[in-house]
């Protein structure tokens, strides 16, 4: 069994009514890297300077090794202070001070290195942040994304054993937050620091960290591997991981698999007057579609296809369409389904598909063919939605071949 | 019925008020000297912060010699015009040089020079050190295991002990010498009996009595100044830039007050 490195036993915080922190058991375990993720105001930074001990709990128990931080005597404490290191969400630079005494000022104070040494160790910084030619500047001279790595320089330039990071990435463009994230990755796999990260940058972050804590109302909701994050079924964490595709739905105007999930048993209750219809739109090549005419617009075309269901239904307001799988529409019809007639649904989609242009456009010079099967069934309140997206795929029609040129 | 009702209360109220406000006073009163000695305290811990202590007394002190100079000279100037005035109604304008010595030794030199040092140096420091709580500065000292009053407070509390005693002498000198150009050089006093009277009258423990005050003001000043900087994310009715700007008035305001209540406790003992 691990040691933990940091441990949370029953923390609570508030800030007069508003309880922040609610009887927190939280772990760090040492060499990994753990990010605390949540919505705004859930107690991530507090939870941070707690560990630092810029905030006390109001009770429960902080253990750094074993030893309760708020117990530990001076020695403890100053060793404490030399293991871990804090970055700052504001980055809190010295405004006074130069970019290269912002960087030696911890090696200054907390240890009794050489003046040499210092200046080797922050020339040293300097250049792994890429921060040459700003030594003599002052942080208001830097922009954001040079502060920050001056911020990151300075929280590690005494090799700490810890590094606590506050919004390492925000307000950077995605470029510099990539590289900022792999330096956090390349930094704690050369020094083998553990790191605590804050992190809105979901699910970007998922690809850095060992452990994932999320943090909701005060509690934790969550706290192991990201892996295990993405087969929870609760909403909430669901929310956190499907967080890019559910926007990206909503733009083509997609539900997403939880909502079918969700309003399929409802659908059951009118399937007794067979009110209710299943189309299944699918493409076979989508795959194949993507790596030839790139992700950004595989996912167009699935979205204009949404789009022509709702157009030559006319029913937008009885009908929706969910992406069920990676490659695989279900349109739900489910009240007025006299007036709906699926086979000639799908015959118009096949039409609409023959004279629509789907590419023509983007930077690839690419050509790509993908076909469109559809089929359907009424829904009859015995089988699963499994089952019968399983019996329509068997006896499903071809409605299509269509040709794409362009891409991103 | 409600007007008896309201005027039952309204005395509770007002008691209540009282008692909090008092409370308040104290409580803040305590924090203040808590503040004060966490910082002596510090000056003494190895390694001695010498830099540090020279750059404050740079600043308070030699930062404010021309200012300290301009107006020691013309209050020098002005005492000795109205108190050849007020001596002449008594035949006494040979007093002059002792009455414009010991006005500035014992009252006006510790007073304006602590007055000209919170206006020039006391916001500057109350706005420095709140302007670093609140873009979290100070919380980045704490967590690179440095004691931010230590660091902060510890070497102004130094200069502010060597830097208000000389500035007071150098405000003392300056103010003497232009009540003697203004008495001897204009209104035309013997310059014998103006250094003479100045001689008779000014005791050693005049000097020290003003040194005292000077002591005494130096650390009210840099407390009163450094602890509403420091705390000013505690302030209550402003954050941020206007928690800083409120910080600095009310230093500026306290120290003020705070000099002129301590020279009357001090001028009641030393007299």
């Amino acid at each position: 069994m691990r040691t933990p490195l940091i441990e949370f036993r029953k923390v609570s915080k508030r800030f007069g009514d508003k309880v922040v922190l609610d009887g927190v058991d939280m772990t760090i375990y040492p060499g990994e890297v753990t990010t605390l993720i949540g919505r705004s105001g859930e107690g991530k930074s507090v939870t941070l300077k707690l560990i630092i001990g810029l905030l006390r709990p109001d009770s429960g128990d902080i253990l750094y090794r074993g030893r309760s931080v708020s117990r530990m005597k001076r020695a403890e404490r100053e060793r404490f202070r030399r293991e871990v290191s804090f970055m700052f969400q504001s980055n809190a630079l010295f405004d006074s001070m130069t970019v290269r005494e912002n960087i030696a000022l911890p090696l200054q104070e907390g240890s009794r290195a050489s003046e040499s040494t210092i200046r080797d160790r922050v020339e040293r910084k300097i250049q792994v942040m890429d921060l040459e030619g700003s030594g003599e500047k002052y942080p208001s001279q830097l922009s954001g994304g040079m502060q920050k790595r001056v911020a990151l320089a300075r929280a590690i330039v005494t090799d700490p054993d810890t590094v606590l990071f506050d919004e390492p990435t925000t307000g950077l463009d995605p470029v510099r937050k990539n590289s900022v994230l792999s330096m956090i990755t390349s930094n704690q796999r050369d020094y083998g620091f553990t790191a605590v990260l804050v992190s809105h940058d979901v699910p970007d972050v998922f690809y850095i960290s060992n452990r994932i804590v999320v943090l909701e109302e005060g509690r934790i909701l969550y706290q192991g591997a990201p892996q295990d994050l993405e087969q929870r079924e609760d909403p909430v964490l669901q929310e956190y991981v499907n967080s890019q595709e559910i926007l990206r739905n909503e733009i083509y105007g997609l539900r997403s698999a939880r909502w079918l999930a969700r309003a399929f048993p409802r659908l059951l209750e009118d399937a007794d007057s067979g009110g209710a219809v299943l189309l299944l739109i699918s493409l076979p090549e989508f795959h194949v579609l993507k790596e030839q005419v790139g992700h950004l617009m595989g996912e167009m075309i699935l979205g204009s296809i949404a789009r022509i269901f709702y157009r030559v239904s006319q029913s937008g307001e009885s009908c929706k369409v969910a992406r069920y799988l990676e490659d695989r529409l279900v349109c739900l019809c489910y009240s007025d389904t006299e007036n709906i007639d699926p086979d000639q649904l799908l015959r118009d989609l096949a039409r609409e598909f023959g004279s629509m242009d789907f590419c023509s456009a983007g930077m690839r010079d690419r050509q790509a063919n993908f076909s469109v099967k559809g089929g359907w069934d009424r829904i009859d309140g015995e089988r699963s939605l499994a089952n019968m997206v399983n019996g329509i795929e068997r006896r499903m029609q071809h409605l299509g071949n269509v040709t794409c040129r362009g891409g991103f | 019925m409600d007007l008896l009702r309201k005027s039952a209360i309204i005395p509770g109220n007002l008691t209540g008020a009282l008692g909090r406000a008092v409370l308040n006073l104290l409580q803040e009163l305590g924090a203040v000297t808590l503040f004060f000695l966490r910082g002596t305290v510090s000056i003494f811990r190895y390694p001695f912060q010498i830099g540090k202590i020279v750059q404050q007394v740079f600043f308070i002190g030699a930062k404010s010699v021309f200012l300290i100079s301009v107006v020691g000279l013309f209050t020098g100037m002005v005492l000795s015009l109205q108190g050849y005035y007020s001596l002449a109604k008594f035949g006494s304008e040979g007093v002059l040089g002792g009455v414009v010595a010991l006005s500035l030794l014992r009252e006006l030199g510790p007073v304006l020079t602590a007055i000209m040092i919170i206006a020039r140096a006391g916001s500057a420091m109350s706005a420095e050190i709140g302007i670093m709580r609140i873009t979290e500065q100070i919380d980045a000292l704490f967590t690179m295991g440095v004691n931010p009053i230590r660091s902060l407070i510890s070497p102004r509390i130094v200069a502010a002990v060597i830097s208000f005693p000389l500035l007071t002498a150098l405000f003392d000198a300056i103010g003497i010498l232009g009540g003697y150009i203004t008495g001897v050089g204009l209104l035309k006093i013997n310059s014998g009996i103006f250094l003479s009277q100045m001689d008779y009258l000014v005791l050693l423990s005049d000097s020290i009595n003003g040194f005292l005050k000077s002591l005494v003001f130096g650390l009210l000043v840099v407390t009163i100044c450094c602890y509403q900087g420091f705390y000013v994310h505690t302030r209550n009715g402003g954050h941020g830039a206007k928690g800083v700007s409120l910080a600095t008035t009310s230093a500026v305001v306290s120290s003020c007050v705070g000099v002129l209540i301590s020279d009357y406790v001090l001028t009641s003992f030393l007299i």
